[in-house]
């Protein structure tokens, strides 16, 4: 990839960053860390990669470790903010 | 599937997870954005396996894409891992699950890299060096530092700053080698001196959490967090992946301002944060004031002074997250209500432990949205409260932040309970908080103690109310 696109995608997401949660309250602080934390988890693609082009044992054990850390990470995260943030939910259902 | 395409469905799992972190700031949309986020992931994951990657002399490939079996029995692996740990989680212990959720993508993160600089050897070129070197650093740093604040959080090592003698020098003289290997790394392009890099950062990592306190681990956990997504980012470069580095990006973008915010929240400067272990003084007068004397009173005494209430106001804190007082708590709230007292909950930005936690724990134990007060609402209404009950809390009630200049906490904004007719405070001794420091409140005329778990001192009051 041209060097420029490179910077240039990082620069804009940097922005939307930036921008998205800009005004978040305190209350949300919590979850959207832990989503935020999830998405990260998206390495998990990047090891995938690596494994599929692995030529040596350790380069294949390495990379190995690297999915099951990453999976957790993905899965984890998501699940443990869908849980969190369904309690959220559950209590405003009570207050109508 | 053609690379055009591969990049396209890459996008729209870019254009996901956005929409993700967008939904995640307001509560409405909150769960459906976790959830966009979550189907972004799915569709990167996925699209991976049907798609034929150019090897390194950019022929395709032939698909399906090699070491299949390993890749997805590591999948399973982390899934059955990752799952039950999500699941079974106490809401109470869920900083630190999350915690090393981020300190296991920033190993993931190291490992990818270091897998890649195996692979591509001295194929590699100078920015793809450069970049690995950032990976491996900051992933292995987000490793480590995970993992203490995990055993801070978790209480199995002291949540106390640990501070050693000449330890900024230490971690100084860390930072320097692990600068000096990382261009050792790029001047010699060898796996020995990665793997030196790797654990020189590992070691940084232990030694930049140690001496944070308690208080501000929840600033740390999200300042790693945007560590890991930077580290995704510069892995997204050394493998040509355009979702690694929008992902990576906007994790560490969105986690930097969040960290900013978290500290402003506290009235903590991220600096002071990271290095106020070295710069803080002892404190004074510490012995001589334990000395003072206290009113403490039994659970009958603060269940009378409840029954004749008009309005109390509730202040939950660390104590009640640790004791797991939620649904005590509440009870007791019920209680109050049918005996028509104005009950409110007084919730400071960040009580418990991590912004939020607080009224993510309270929802657990069903307590209803509007009894729920932010600190701005509530804070006019003290004046006319009859009970201000703070239950494991210190430092976010401490006046000492609005009247004493210099002290740690001075400038954070707190629950002004002092304003109250009555303060009762559940303690389970004189220790002051996670601060460190004294507060001027426990000797309050007006203020009266009730030792003990907050979840047994609790239990006290709300049979004695029951009896009344």
């Amino acid at each position: 990839m041209e060097p420029i696109a490179i910077i240039s995608i990082f620069v804009l997401a940097v922005f939307v960053g930036f921008e998205v949660v800009s005004k978040v309250s305190s209350t949300l602080h919590t979850p959207l860390m832990s989503g935020a934390n999830a998405i990260h988890g998206v390495i998990l693609v990047g090891a995938i990669i690596v494994a599929s082009h692995s030529e040596t044992n350790l380069e294949l054990g390495l990379s190995v470790a690297a999915i099951i850390l990453a999976t957790i990470n993905m899965i984890g995260g998501f699940v443990v903010t869908d849980r969190m943030l369904e309690m959220f939910k559950g209590k405003k259902k009570e207050a109508k | 599937m053609s690379t055009f395409v591969y990049d396209l469905i890459g996008l729209s799992a870019g254009i996901c997870f956005i929409l993700a972190l967008k939904g995640l700031s307001s509560p409405k949309s909150a769960r459906r954005g976790n959830l966009i986020g979550a189907l972004g992931a799915t569709i990167a994951t996925v699209v991976i396996f049907f798609y034929a990657m150019p090897d390194k002399n950019g022929n395709e490939t032939s698909l399906p894409i090699n070491n299949l079996g390993w890749i997805l029995g590591a999948m399973a692996i982390g899934t059955l891992i990752g799952v039950p740990a999500a699941k079974k989680v106490q809401m109470t212990q869920m900083p630190q699950l999350v915690a090393l959720f981020n300190g296991v993508g920033g190993g993931a993160a190291a490992l990818v890299a270091i897998v890649e600089y195996l692979n591509l050897g001295t194929d590699a070129t100078t920015a793809e060096v450069i970049a690995t070197v950032f990976t491996v650093v900051v992933g292995c740093v987000s490793f480590s530092g995970s993992i203490i604040t995990f055993m801070k959080l978790q209480e199995l090592m002291t949540t106390r700053p640990v501070v050693f003698p000449g330890g900024r020098f230490v971690i100084a003289g860390t930072l320097v080698a692990v600068l000096g290997v990382s261009g050792w790394v790029v001047v010699a392009l060898g796996t020995t001196p990665l793997l030196i890099l790797a654990a020189l950062s590992l070691l940084f990592g232990i030694l930049f959490v140690l001496p944070v306190g308690g208080a501000d681990v929840p600033i740390v956990i999200s300042l790693l967090n945007a560590f890991t997504g930077l580290t995704v980012a510069a892995s997204g470069y050394v493998l040509d992946s355009t979702l690694l580095i929008i992902a990576g990006t906007l994790v560490g973008a969105s986690g930097t301002i969040l960290t900013r915010m978290m500290a402003e929240a506290m009235g903590r400067s991220l600096f002071g944060t990271l290095f106020g272990a070295f710069t803080a003084k002892p404190q004074e007068a510490g012995g001589a004031a334990e000395e003072r004397p206290v009113r403490s009173g039994s659970p009958d005494d603060v269940a009378i002074l409840l029954n004749y209430a008009r309005r109390v106001v509730i202040v939950p804190g660390f104590g009640l997250a640790v004791a797991q007082a939620q649904h005590t708590v509440r009870e007791l709230a019920d209680l109050l209500i049918a005996k028509g007292i104005d009950v409110a909950y007084g919730i400071h930005p960040v009580a418990g432990r991590m912004p939020g936690h607080m009224n993510v724990l309270l929802a657990e134990a069903n307590v209803p949205y509007e009894q729920l007060a932010e600190m701005d609402e509530v804070n006019p209404t003290f004046g006319q409260t009859d009970v201000a009950i703070v239950i494991g809390a210190n430092d976010v009630v401490n006046p000492a932040a609005e009247t004493t200049p210099g002290c740690p906490i001075y400038g954070m904004p707190i629950l002004q309970v002092s304003n109250a007719a009555n303060v009762i405070f559940l303690k389970r001794s004189m220790r002051p908080g996670f601060a460190g420091i004294e507060n001027e409140l426990l000797y309050d005329p007006k203020t009266m103690l009730l030792f003990g778990d907050a979840k047994a001192s609790l239990t006290k009051v709300v049979s004695a109310l029951k009896g009344l």
